[in-house]
């Protein structure tokens, strides 16, 4: 799970500070792990180094929390390149492949087109597993099941997460 | 060799196909995914010319074939395409060769030749011992593959299978794909294969995906 990427996605909404930062990754991201304060300030100053972020002025008050992080072109540029690529066909995604579904439809993007971009990666996969076993040894036959039956998994919770695609945006957008 | 053009077909009120378009290529093994009732089994009849499509185009390389009278679309299911369907449909009354035989005795080859050429199958498909016996003397897997021989045996041009591992188990049900993928490829035979199973879809050379009565393709930058 990429924390940078996911904040930039997050700061595409609207500006933001840390604090909603975090508290949003918490509730989507990271119930199993909530991210660390520390850790949000850490890649905000990095992808501001790097030209993703810009901070904005310090507002008055305590705490230090005071700065609005504004997502940049290159920030955007990053985000929507990383939004669109399907993941590697591979067991235990779908944390990614779950991510990368709420952005979208956080933004109101195509979740659709993603999923339909992730099956079309996924089947490839299958096809060249399924050749394997077509070709290799027993043993060989047996990893190729696995990782086919992995793939099979992930393929229906895509097919079901595109079918509750209307209901799932309406649980984000609320 | 084979495709839909903007087909639309309905049961009774309720559409099934909305402008459904696919081409299928001379060899090629294309499967047809999408959820219950999204229409793919439809699509596959309007192909095969079992049903007649509302409006919209079926054409077998090049020439229209929704157009034909029934009698012709009956001679083309007989002697062009071929079919297997999930529950085998072997006919009960006839021993496993006679059912292999079935759509060579319809064409009027005669017996004692429509059994020869129906028996070459029991070897290739793995099932040589069983010519003799009736339907509910085969396992699932078995019957299967008697239908398997079934619908290649008059060597069609496209074979049509819907869901043809829908009732086995996993290892048989990769064992008729096998079987079925080799005798495709071996004979140039072009094939539409109708699953949800994803890993049935996998032993095709591309899929495309029906939605509400149309059809999306999901690679076509991969396609040979």
């Amino acid at each position: 799970m990429s924390v940078p990427l996911t904040l930039l996605g997050l700061l595409e909404r609207e500006p933001s500070h840390g604090y909603d930062l975090k508290r949003d990754y918490d509730t989507y991201f990271g119930r199993d792990k909530p991210l660390a304060f520390g850790q949000v300030y850490a890649t905000l100053a990095r992808l501001s180094r790097d030209g993703k972020v810009v901070p904005g002025e310090a507002e008055p008050g305590d705490g230090p929390d005071r700065k609005r992080y504004a997502i940049t072109p290159e920030g955007k540029e990053e985000f929507e390149a990383w939004l669109a690529e399907p993941v590697t066909p591979e067991p235990h995604l779908q944390t990614v492949l779950f991510s990368k579904v709420v952005l979208a439809l956080m933004l109101g993007r195509s979740a659709e087109q993603y999923l339909d971009t992730q099956r079309a990666a996924h089947l490839r996969r299958m096809r060249e597993l399924t050749e394997l076993k077509r070709t290799d040894s027993l043993i060989d036959v047996l990893l190729a099941d696995h990782g086919l039956f992995h793939l099979e998994a992930d393929l229906r919770w895509i097919d079901m997460t595109a079918a509750r695609l209307p209901s799932l945006a309406r649980a984000v957008a609320s | 060799m084979i495709e839909a053009i903007e087909v639309f077909f309905d049961f009774g009120q309720t559409p099934a196909l909305r402008g459904a378009s696919v081409s299928i290529r001379e060899g090629e093994i294309l499967a047809v995914m999408g959820p219950s009732g999204s229409g793919k089994s439809t699509l596959l009849h309007c192909l095969a010319g079992i049903l007649v499509p509302k409006s919209g185009e079926i054409r077998l390389s090049g020439t229209r074939i929704d157009t034909y009278p029934e009698s012709e679309r009956s001679s083309l299911r007989r002697d062009t395409f071929g079919f297997v369907f999930q529950f085998g449909q072997l006919v009960p009354e006839l021993t496993a060769e006679e059912n292999v035989a079935l759509p060579l005795l319809l064409g009027g080859v005669r017996r004692n030749d429509a059994l020869a050429r129906a028996r070459e199958w029991f070897g290739r498909l793995g099932i040589d011992g069983l010519e003799r016996r009736r339907s509910g003397e085969l396992s699932g897997g078995q019957a299967q593959r008697v239908a398997l021989a079934r619908g290649l045996v008059a060597r069609p041009k496209v074979l049509f299978a819907d869901e043809p591992t829908g009732s086995l188990d996993s290892l048989t049900g990769e064992l008729v794909m096998e079987l079925l993928v080799t005798a495709a490829r071996q004979d140039g035979t072009t094939v539409v294969l109708v699953t949800h199973e994803p890993r049935v879809a996998a032993y095709a050379d591309r899929e495309v995906v029906v939605r509400d009565g149309r059809v999306s393709s999901l690679t076509p930058d991969l396609a040979p």
